[in-house]
């Protein structure tokens, strides 16, 4: 096969990827590893370099958005941003050190992880006590709920917070992926932040973990030209796309179609891994 | 501006990737073996060379360094955004994730 034809269908794949990653809310850079990988048998070191070139340009951007609405809380995002930046320092240190395989089955448990959060459902429970530690940082936000409510709200249990944003760097930077779903755990179940905010906020701190970790990729060698260019194009406009058909989409079905695909792609990893097909 | 770094971003790597695929010829690189990157490509220094001719993998290097670029960018924002308001300690907390961005991409190895 020659460039032209492979970087056409790597364009098309990742469009595919980033298309349905809009449309369900999952994000496409977390099946553009298994697809690299399983599919086309790229190493996964190239694999993960390209995924996260492609979280970084959907989140960014897609980031600008959300800001704009008002919901998301930059202080908060910016504090846990910290935990966020250096998990993903270790987690693209740990890339280099870890087998092929191993992170191919840490790949395929988050995947199936992921699938699992995408259709569980969800309550919110605000709280405005404050928490002496959320109030010294200035953890706190209000919420437009309607044109003339809103709702306030303190985050809670910062230190929980904070280690589970250290943990979605780490996987962040190891996997190559958004980690938005560990990032909305944390700031959602454990700090306690509405789930609108929490939403918004993961999305524009995964840019900038992303980013983290990316320079480090970049100087060891794992972003491939060639290949990222055709990844990194198609998963851009596969969700721009996306993203302006969102409002006429029915999202729980298209939240079940892909989180069908992760799950498969989740047990493909971990099997492609134990086999050392990988 | 995220928006506006992203497409400078994307509008380098096309352009990147037109001359690549203008220019290649015989069957595609094999990425199935995992080698690293030549020092070329991962130097700032010989990225800029290789911008400098024309090179298509350098022009596509470039523009992913643009997009890492941009996150790290709109941090740089938010810390003269905290200045503004005299929010001393989320310049402190902002500037803390920009070193820590810094360094990864400048320090290490």
């Amino acid at each position: 096969m020659n460039a032209l034809d492979f970087s056409l269908i790597l364009l098309v794949s990742s469009l595919a990827a980033g298309l349905l990653g809009a449309l369900s809310g999952l994000g496409g850079g977390v099946v553009i590893v298994p697809l690299l990988t399983i599919l086309f048998h790229v190493d996964i070191h190239y694999a993960i370099g390209a995924s996260l070139v492609s979280v970084i340009a959907t989140s960014s951007g897609a980031a600008a958005a959300y800001v704009r609405e008002g919901f998301s809380n930059i202080r908060v995002g910016m504090f846990l941003e910290i935990a966020t930046t250096l998990g993903a320092l270790v987690g693209a240190w740990l890339t280099t050190r870890v087998p092929t395989h191993a992170i191919g089955i840490i790949f395929g448990l988050v995947l199936l992880y992921s699938a699992y959060t995408a259709l569980k459902q969800h309550q919110d429970i605000i709280t405005q006590r404050p928490d002496p530690l959320a109030m010294r940082l200035r953890l706190k936000g209000t919420l437009p709920t309607g044109p003339d409510t809103h709702e306030d709200y303190v985050a809670q249990r910062v230190p929980a917070g904070f280690s589970l944003m250290s943990l979605a760097g780490i996987l962040s930077g190891l996997l190559g992926i958004g980690s938005g779903a560990v990032k909305v755990i944390a700031m959602d179940q454990a700090m306690r932040l509405p789930f609108k905010v929490s939403t918004t906020t993961s999305n524009f701190m995964i840019g900038v973990t992303a980013a983290a970790s990316a320079g480090l990729y970049l100087r060891s060698g794992y972003l491939a030209p060639a290949l990222a260019m055709p990844v990194m194009l198609g998963v851009l406009v596969g969700s721009l796309i996306g993203s302006r058909l969102l409002v006429r989409v029915h999202v729980r079905t298209l939240k079940i179609v892909f989180a069908v695909i992760i799950v498969v792609l989740g047990i493909e990893m971990i099997v492609s891994s134990l086999r050392g097909a990988l | 501006m995220l928006r506006t770094g992203v497409m400078l971003a994307a509008a380098i790597v096309l352009f990147g990737g037109i001359l690549y695929l203008a220019h290649s010829h015989g069957p595609r690189p094999d990425y199935s073996h995992f080698n690293g990157e030549p020092v070329h490509l991962i130097a700032f220094s010989g990225i800029m060379h290789g911008v400098a001719a024309l090179n298509p993998e350098s022009i596509i290097m470039l523009g992913l360094l643009v997009l890492i670029a941009t996150p790290v960018a709109r941090v740089g924002m938010c810390i003269v955004g905290f200045l503004f308001e005299r929010d001393h300690l989320y310049t402190a907390v902002s500037t803390i994730v920009l070193l820590i961005l810094l360094y990864s991409l400048f320090f290490h190895k």
